[in-house]
């Protein structure tokens, strides 16, 4: 395989990054993105939480919910050439995302006013589960729709559990659909009618758990928000459509640790479950192993002696420091192997070795993108 | 000195990856060790402590860790919302739990899940338990969700006591409040790893958790700190060694890798030193564990190193 990630995303418009917390999402979504771009295509990538100096790296803190035009200037003088393409990225705001999709979607301008001034919602609509993974793949959606994109890449949340994403449109659906739910509040609040006596005795003991006022703003939120079902119900099979579409692909990324790796190979199941397409999996930080076997570590110190001239104690440590990173290496190999066993061979793995600074910045993001877009995705020695 | 062993409520949390758990759990052997019966609690499903001792618990139920006090529990939210019901409202409750539309309703309302979850944290640390026949715990430990989920978790027991205003969701809401706004019985110990992004994080946590519950947080954890072996003069000899190109492979390569540890080594201090400007003190600092897995045995280690927050 040549060009590594990009030939993973060779027929793709959109590309949804996934995987667990801590092992570079982010960062390497944004690097997809500005290599993609170097290729001439018009690429935007949504980032869910980006870190601070690269989102002022990107102008990512400039407020808005839409995507903007990242200047080529700052990739150019890092050595990344962007050309005919473009770059755009944006920062999403869930909530304000929510509040969108809630004025899209309201039948009439009262009943979006009710909503968005009622208190259960102004104070927990962010507590919606799955509203977070649910609002990002509702902006995904948009920006398929409207923009005339060769590209999407999407960032998921940090979550520590990169399952809550795939399961996020069935919770929020499952939210709004509460049938049981419904029947139960229609009892509720201001004028109360009740439907059958189990519903109504349930009622009554909810009241004495709850209290009376907590139940007649959640009554008043579930009867606003219900409006919207029909709506919302033909959102989420749009999107569910989009994430199974053929232009769609997931790219999974994980670290060789053994928990992200779990996850990861759990992530595949899922996906595989849920028809949806797995085009690779990039493995980040992996110590890459210079040492063919064991063997060559027992008399490392005198060799460093004698070939490089490090006085006892130095030489001592450098071979600690190389037997160390050797063990690690190894670690990291038997977790990719594992990992590649149980994607499958179907699935190409790319292995980006650990880098000695932290990408943080656009030189980061470049340096990244390096290994990323590299022959075989930059697996081995530098 | 953070005093962790008189509390009652420790929240550990911190960006996704830096090792919550690992911390949550290793905490919890040194805190057993001081004699004190210990729990780990842990979220969503999560079972690590249990798994890393080999147990297999039932969800949502209290399990044994080795022999000496610590204990674990990962907290299911059904579980916790059957034993509030019990202890509220007795039969009545538990024709709630069992009704389906109750069920529905309770899922369905946004930020019950988050409540539930820390009024069972808040209920393990109770001397008076609601759970018939459960011993009190000297210390509970728990293995928050990563900051903007914890945060988010933390102020739901007053968001609730807020929008209920009267009842008993407000009581036990703002009872559950008070005590994590008390510094005597709860702490936050906030988990770093020497990056750049989860250093700028754990700043920013500090500055939401006095806005959001006027708490500092107890303690601040750097995680796995390469160790650094070379000084800059002796990284100099090395980078000299390996600029003349000695004649054997396993040479050259040992001595970029000395450097490769050491470059990242420096670029951690850089961190941990922004961290601690930041924070106007030195964080604790744990030790890179250069282990296939982190067992008992590992764990412990790490253990050894945060007895100095109890």
């Amino acid at each position: 395989m040549s060009d590594g990630v990009a030939a993973l995303l060779a027929d793709t418009r959109v590309c949804v990054v996934g995987g667990s917390g801590g092992v570079g999402k982010t960062t390497t979504s944004a690097a997809i993105a500005a290599g993609m771009a170097a290729r001439g295509l018009k690429v935007a990538v949504v980032t869910i939480d980006p870190a601070q100096r690269l989102a002022t790296a990107l102008g990512l803190d400039e407020l808005g919910n839409e995507p903007h035009r990242i200047e080529p200037g700052s990739f150019a003088d890092a050595g990344l050439l962007l050309g005919d393409g473009e770059l755009w990225a944006m920062t999403l705001d869930p909530k304000r995302t929510f509040d969108e999709l809630i004025e899209k979607l309201a039948p009439d301008d009262a009943t979006r006013e009710q909503i968005l001034a009622n208190r259960v919602y102004r104070e927990l609509s962010d507590a919606i589960a799955g509203s977070q993974e649910f609002t990002a793949v509702a902006k995904l959606h948009e920006l398929a729709q409207e923009g005339d994109w060769d590209l999407l890449v999407l960032d998921t949340p940090p979550s520590r559990n990169a399952l809550d994403f795939l399961d996020a449109p069935d919770r929020l659906a499952a939210f709004f659909e509460g049938r049981a739910l419904q029947t139960l509040l229609r009892g509720g609040g201001a004028g109360l009618r009740l439907i059958g006596r189990g519903t109504g005795l349930v009622l009554g003991l909810l009241k004495r758990v709850t209290g009376a006022e907590l139940l007649s703003d959640l009554s008043d939120f579930f009867r606003l928000l219900g409006g919207l079902l029909g709506g919302f119900r033909e959102r989420a099979a749009q999107v569910e459509e989009l994430l199974r579409a053929d232009g769609t692909t997931f790219l999974l990324v994980t670290s060789p640790e053994r928990e992200p790796i779990e996850e990861a190979i759990y992530f595949r199941r899922r996906l595989r479950a849920a028809d949806m397409a797995l085009g690779g999996a990039i493995v980040n930080r992996v110590h890459a192993d210079e040492l063919g076997n064991d063997g060559a570590l027992e008399g490392l110190p005198a060799l460093l002696e004698a070939e490089a001239g490090l006085s006892p104690a130095l030489a001592a440590r450098v071979a600690a420091a190389f037997a160390d990173e050797h063990a690690l290496a190894q670690r990291d190999a038997a977790n990719v192997a594992q990992l590649g066993a149980r994607l499958g061979a179907g699935v190409p793995l790319l292995q980006v070795p650990l880098l000695d600074g932290d990408v943080h910045d656009v030189g980061g993001l470049v340096r990244l993108g390096a290994e990323l877009f590299a022959d075989g995705g930059g697996h081995g020695a530098k | 000195m953070p005093g962790l062993a008189d509390k009652r409520l420790v929240f550990v949390t911190g960006k996704g990856g830096v090792g919550k758990s690992t911390v949550a759990i290793a905490l919890g052997i040194a805190a057993a060790r001081r004699g004190l019966r210990t729990v780990v609690a842990e979220l969503s499903g999560q079972a690590r402590a249990a798994e890393t001792f080999g147990v297999a618990p039932p969800s949502g139920e209290e399990v044994r860790l080795g022999g000496d006090g610590l204990h674990a529990i990962s907290i299911d939210m059904e579980r916790a919302m059957e034993e509030y019901l019990h202890e509220r409202a007795g039969r009545i409750g538990d024709v709630l739990a069992a009704s389906r539309a109750f069920h529905a309703f309770a899922h369905a309302t946004p930020g019950m899940r988050e409540l539930l979850t820390i009024g069972k944290a808040w209920e393990l640390a109770q001397d008076r338990r609601r759970v018939p026949g459960a011993r009190p715990y000297d210390l509970a430990i728990v293995d928050a969700p990563a900051t903007g989920h914890a945060l988010g978790a933390l102020r739901a027991p007053s968001t609730f006591a807020e929008i209920a205003r009267v009842g008993p969701i407000a009581n036990q809401g703002r009872t559950i409040d008070a005590t994590l706004r008390d510094p005597a019985q709860t702490a936050v110990l906030a988990v770093a790893l020497p990056e750049e992004m989860p250093v700028t994080e754990t700043l920013a946590l500090r500055r939401r958790l006095r806005d959001a519950l006027g708490l500092e947080p107890a303690a601040v954890v750097v995680n796995a700190c390469l160790p650094e072996r070379l000084g800059p003069r002796q990284a100099r000899t090395v980078a000299e060694a390996l600029e003349a190109v000695p004649a054997i492979d396993v040479a050259r390569a040992a001595l970029r890798s000395a450097l490769s540890e050491h470059a990242r080594a420096c670029g951690q201090r850089e961190q941990v030193a922004r961290l601690a400007e930041g924070l106007g003190a030195p964080p604790l600092e744990l030790p890179y564990l250069f282990v296939e897995r982190l067992d008992p045995a590992a764990l412990a280690t790490l253990a050894d190193r945060l007895e100095e927050l109890l």
